[in-house]
């Protein structure tokens, strides 16, 4: 029988605010445990929460850039459960009424094996705020466990997906677009490691054609991209496999071990808690106005797709060139100042893209750190353009820019790497080198084509490689036809 | 001294006849002579209270005052008072030293009052006279063999044997205005949302409101200047202009201050299961309403018969899980020998907290369970509005709302505590106001014979509109005015 999986994406994305989401205290990560725990974090008796506006406002954002109802009354509800982490003994979410209702995310899905790539929409079903637990910290003091509630209040966005993928590279690629999204309006750092963006998986599988979703698993806390794609594809096996078999799938929650590549189940639906969830009496409903969102609308940054449609449009670009450059904000912002600059674009587009993408990725940095910024480049390039040195001297010039040694002009100058563009000085030299490979020019007069590049060769070797080479071609031609 | 109004030991105070260490160092020793009996306090730090007596005194001299400047209020121990043992009653809480200062305890230090310790309550004032209380139940001061109504019994003690110049308490279904009616004083529910609630440990959230608790309504009043007014940390504090709520008290010498006023009478609260001493002697106190000229209108809250019900699914599932932060884990009681964390939390919340507690978290996480929300959290809510709407209705035809606050006069100390339902009954007067989130007040009215011949206080409801606690106030004001009953005092403690 022929199978297929079925795959929907439940993303936990912090919110890059200042504050905890019903607190004043910081979220700043890495801190002593339990220095960034107020009273209202530790649960004291009578606190009480208060919405921190900035976690509306991203949620705006982010209902915003995926087109989806903003809804203009929402509600906090209870969900109750006892965790030592999580200090009142319930976590305020949302249930019943979320605040960014349908929406959708179209996703690019690369070529795999002699599959081609292609484009898909992912529905989202919902977003909604939530406050983080704390951590539990074992073994810190001998013998015991900790608990740190420095995290604890942290704004969430949880975003959840329609089961609309149908195999571990789409919803990989949709957790790369969504974490690109989410970057690049400005409302979550996407750092994966520290689990500013979390993934649980639900995992099914059913015979292709059929109609009916088979019985789930959910696959926790996936946070990075690889572990994504193995603990899937293995996920998707061992279910094809148990079906195979003659067995069937419990609805269970299961941990991914990157130790071993395998899933796990962590509690089945029989143990599973009854949250009793209910609105939260001490906060009162989300209501966002018509001007609330236009305030947000006002701060939105141009978003990927318009972005990428623009620079086909304005700059001529291929679609491939456009996708790839409005990837990241960081990436499209710096392209953009080149051409500013007074660069080419195609000629940014390819340097961008190309010896830039190459050396940030050799020395493992972003392009918000890179060493070379934007006005440089477009300098660099424009003499490559005006014919002040050659390609190849670029690249010099690229090395000695990265390492800081100076200006571009500067730089061409202490390395001599001016190109000789003076006609009557490069018929000179063509002049020598004709003179002293009579040979050669016997060889191409006689119809090997080869001939020609040796004697340009030769022409550039005797200017020391700063003849324009463009001029030297030309030159050589006219002298030889 | 004892019996002055706040107004007058206010006017001593400034006029420096005496001082706010002398003030308060009577009421200290009044304590110490007679809380060993009444058991109306559960902490009391003399010197932290004489601290602030002096401070407030340097500001007399100074001449940096406020109305309530060095006067002594008991705060209940529903409010976290930074440095102070806040327990709400419970042996969950009997090790917790509060590490910030509730919202109204910030507004009373601003005003300059002083702090003289935290009263006794029903545990997270969940009980109508005071005997869930880990630290033991409080003598009514006019009967020490009765109640004194609860949860707020402890501050109703204080007030009523002049144990404190006037106190606070919270009001979730009836715990200021029961045992104002109890034991004989003034006592305001204001509008859910006037007072903010950061600070106050909550029961159930969507109804408890603190107030005040004071001798006369002009008590009240000052004590409501200092206590209300919108507080950013409460998301359920309404951000209204501040008021002041003595303003509609100096102004009506006539001989008919209230005339025009209309005084809605329910028949629900005048039927079966109201003691027929507690009816007459409100219908005395209607009566001299109508002398001061107010008129009478019948009107009907059809809903009042579910308001017990419907608060017994909503404050229990709200409690069940504002009660969950008490796990042993950061603060408050923990077992001291368990196998795991299961066993922790278990044996550290079994032990932590009393029966009533225990039964009101049982029936508030059944209500909430998948399965059964829809039948009665869900259908809670929406009687929960019809009751509202009873009173909408009923604001039509009146400007206030009269009846008893409580059912019957203060009951024997035993006499309920096996009965949950008739104890639940003891505030079916009071629930639906906060149900509607209307503010409602209980005054002294006069005296009803017990079954065993003794004489014991009763109360006067007004329920008023939403906001509108300066009129019922002046309501109230007009009535303590013409009588005395306010005034009077529990014999023996003199």
């Amino acid at each position: 029988m022929e199978w297929e999986v079925v795959i929907g994406l439940e993303t936990h994305t912090q919110l890059k605010t200042n504050t905890k989401i019903f607190s004043g205290a910081s979220i700043k990560y890495g801190a002593e445990p339990n220095t960034q725990a107020c009273e209202v974090s530790i649960a004291l008796p009578g606190v009480l929460p208060v919405l921190n506006k900035e976690a509306m406002q991203c949620a705006i954002k982010f209902g915003l850039a995926i087109n989806a109802h903003i809804a203009p009354r929402s509600v906090f509800a209870r969900k109750n459960y006892f965790y030592p982490d999580l200090p009142k003994g319930y976590q305020i979410s949302q249930f019943e009424l979320p605040v960014v209702g349908k929406g959708a995310v179209t996703i690019q899905v690369p070529a795999v094996g002699k599959n081609a790539a292609y484009e898909k929409v992912v529905n989202i079903t919902r977003a909604h705020l939530e406050e983080d637990a704390g951590k539990s910290v074992h073994g810190a003091v001998e013998g015991m466990s900790g608990i740190d509630l420095n995290r604890a209040g942290t704004p969430l966005l949880e975003i959840v997906t329609e089961p609309d993928m149908r195999s571990a590279a789409e919803a990989v690629a949709y957790a790369k677009k969504l974490h690109e999204l989410v970057q690049w309006i400005g409302i979550c750092d996407g750092n994966m490691q520290e689990g500013s963006f979390r993934c649980d998986v639900n995992v099914s599988v059913r015979p292709k054609g059929s109609e009916k979703l088979g019985t789930r698993r959910e696959i926790k806390n996936l946070n990075s991209f690889k572990f994504m794609t193995q603990a899937i594809e293995y996920e998707t096996r061992w279910q094809i496999e148990t079906l195979e078999d003659g067995g069937t799938i419990q609805q269970a929650t299961v941990l991914f071990n990157p130790d071993t590549g395998e899933t796990r189940a962590m509690r089945s639906k029989e143990e599973a808690n009854d949250y009793r969830y209910f609105p939260d009496p001490d906060l009162l409903p989300l209501v966002i106005s018509e001007a609330d969102k236009d305030a947000v609308r006002a701060q939105m940054p141009e978003l990927p797709e318009a972005m990428k449609a623009r620079f086909e449009a304005q700059y001529a670009l291929s679609s491939y060139d456009a996708n790839a450059l409005t990837t990241s904000r960081d990436l499209a912002n710096y392209f953009v100042a080149t051409v500013e600059a007074g660069a080419d674009a195609k000629q940014s587009a390819n340097w961008v893209m190309g010896t830039l993408a190459a050396k940030l990725n050799a020395e493992d940095t972003s392009i918000s750190d890179s060493p070379i910024n934007a006005q440089q480049l477009a300098q660099l390039l424009k003499r490559i353009s005006d014919n002040t040195i050659s390609n190849n001297a670029a690249k010099q010039v690229f090395e000695a820019l990265w390492n800081v040694e100076g200006s571009v002009d500067d730089i061409i100058a202490a390395k001599g790497l001016k190109q000789e563009s003076d006609s009557g000085a490069i018929e000179a030299i063509v002049d020598e080198v004709l003179a002293a490979n009579a040979a050669m020019v016997e060889e191409f007069k006689a119809g090997k084509e080869k001939a020609f590049n040796a004697l340009v060769g030769q022409a550039m070797k005797a200017s020391k490689g700063k003849a324009n080479p463009t001029q030297v071609n030309d030159i050589l031609k006219k002298k030889l036809s | 001294m004892i019996n002055s109004s706040l107004k007058q030991l206010g006017e001593m105070l400034q006029a420096k006849k005496i001082s706010s260490v002398e003030l308060t160092q009577t009421f200290l020793d009044r304590i110490q002579q007679y809380n060993p009996n009444i058991n109306a306090y559960i902490a009391l730090d003399e010197g932290k209270t004489l601290a602030q007596a002096k401070a407030a005194d340097a500001r007399i001299a100074a001449g940096n005052v406020a109305p309530l400047t060095g006067i002594p209020i008991a705060q209940k121990d529903i409010f976290c008072a930074k440095g102070w043992q806040t327990t709400c009653g419970s042996k969950m809480l009997a090790n917790f030293i509060a590490p910030y200062d509730a919202h109204i305890i910030t507004q009373f230090d601003a005003a300059g009052a002083v702090n003289l310790g935290k009263t006794n309550m029903d545990e997270f004032a969940m009980g109508s006279s005071n005997e869930t209380s880990y630290f033991g139940g409080v003598k009514n001061p006019w009967s020490f063999d009765r109640v004194p109504g609860g949860s707020s019994g402890g501050s109703a003690a204080a007030v009523a044997a002049r144990l404190c110049a006037a106190a606070t308490g919270t009001d979730t279904g009836g715990s200021i205005r029961q045992p104002a009616s109890l034991c004989g004083f003034t006592g305001l529910k204001p509008t859910y949302g006037a007072v903010s609630r950061f600070g106050m440990i909550a029961f159930a959230s969507s109804l408890d409101q603190a107030g005040p608790m004071a001798k006369s309504a002009e008590d009240c009043a000052l004590m409501m200047n200092v206590m209300a007014g919108f507080d950013e940390r409460d998301s359920t504090s309404l951000n209204r202009e501040k008021e002041d709520y003595t303003r509609d008290l100096y102004n009506s010498n006539q001989a008919k201050p209230l005339q025009g006023l209309k005084v809605g009478l329910p028949k629900e609260y005048f039927s079966e299961g109201l003691d027929a001493n507690v009816g007459n002697v409100i219908e005395a106190a209607i009566a001299e309403y109508k002398n001061l000229g107010a008129e009478i209108v019948d009107i009907s809250l059809p809903n009042t018969g579910l308001s017990i019900p419907v608060y017994y699914v909503l404050a229990p599932a709200e409690a069940s899980s504002n009660l969950s932060r008490y796990d042993g884990v950061r603060y408050g009681h923990r077992a001291a020998e368990y196998t795991d964390l299961m066993d922790m939390y278990n044996k550290s919340r079994a032990e932590g907290f009393g029966a009533e507690v225990k039964r009101r978290i049982l029936i508030g996480t059944y209500v909430l369970s998948a399965g059964y929300y829809d039948a009665y959290y869900l259908k809670a809510q929406q009687i929960r509005r019809l009751i509202a709407q009873d009173f909408v209705e009923a604001f039509k035809k009146c400007d206030v709302i009269m009846g008893p606050a409580a059912p019957s006069t203060a009951f024997k100390a035993g006499e309920k505590v096996d009965d949950p339902v008739a104890m639940y009954l003891q505030d079916i007067y009071t629930i639906s106001t906060n149900l509607a989130g209307l503010p409602g007040m209980s005054i002294p009215a006069g005296f009803a014979q017990s079954d065993d011949g003794v004489s014991l206080p009763v109360g006067l409801q007004i329920i008023g509109n939403y906001f509108d606690e300066a009129r019922m106030l002046n309501v109230a004001h007009q009535y303590q005015q013409v009588t005395d009953w306010h005034t009077r005092m529990p014999a023996g403690l003199e």
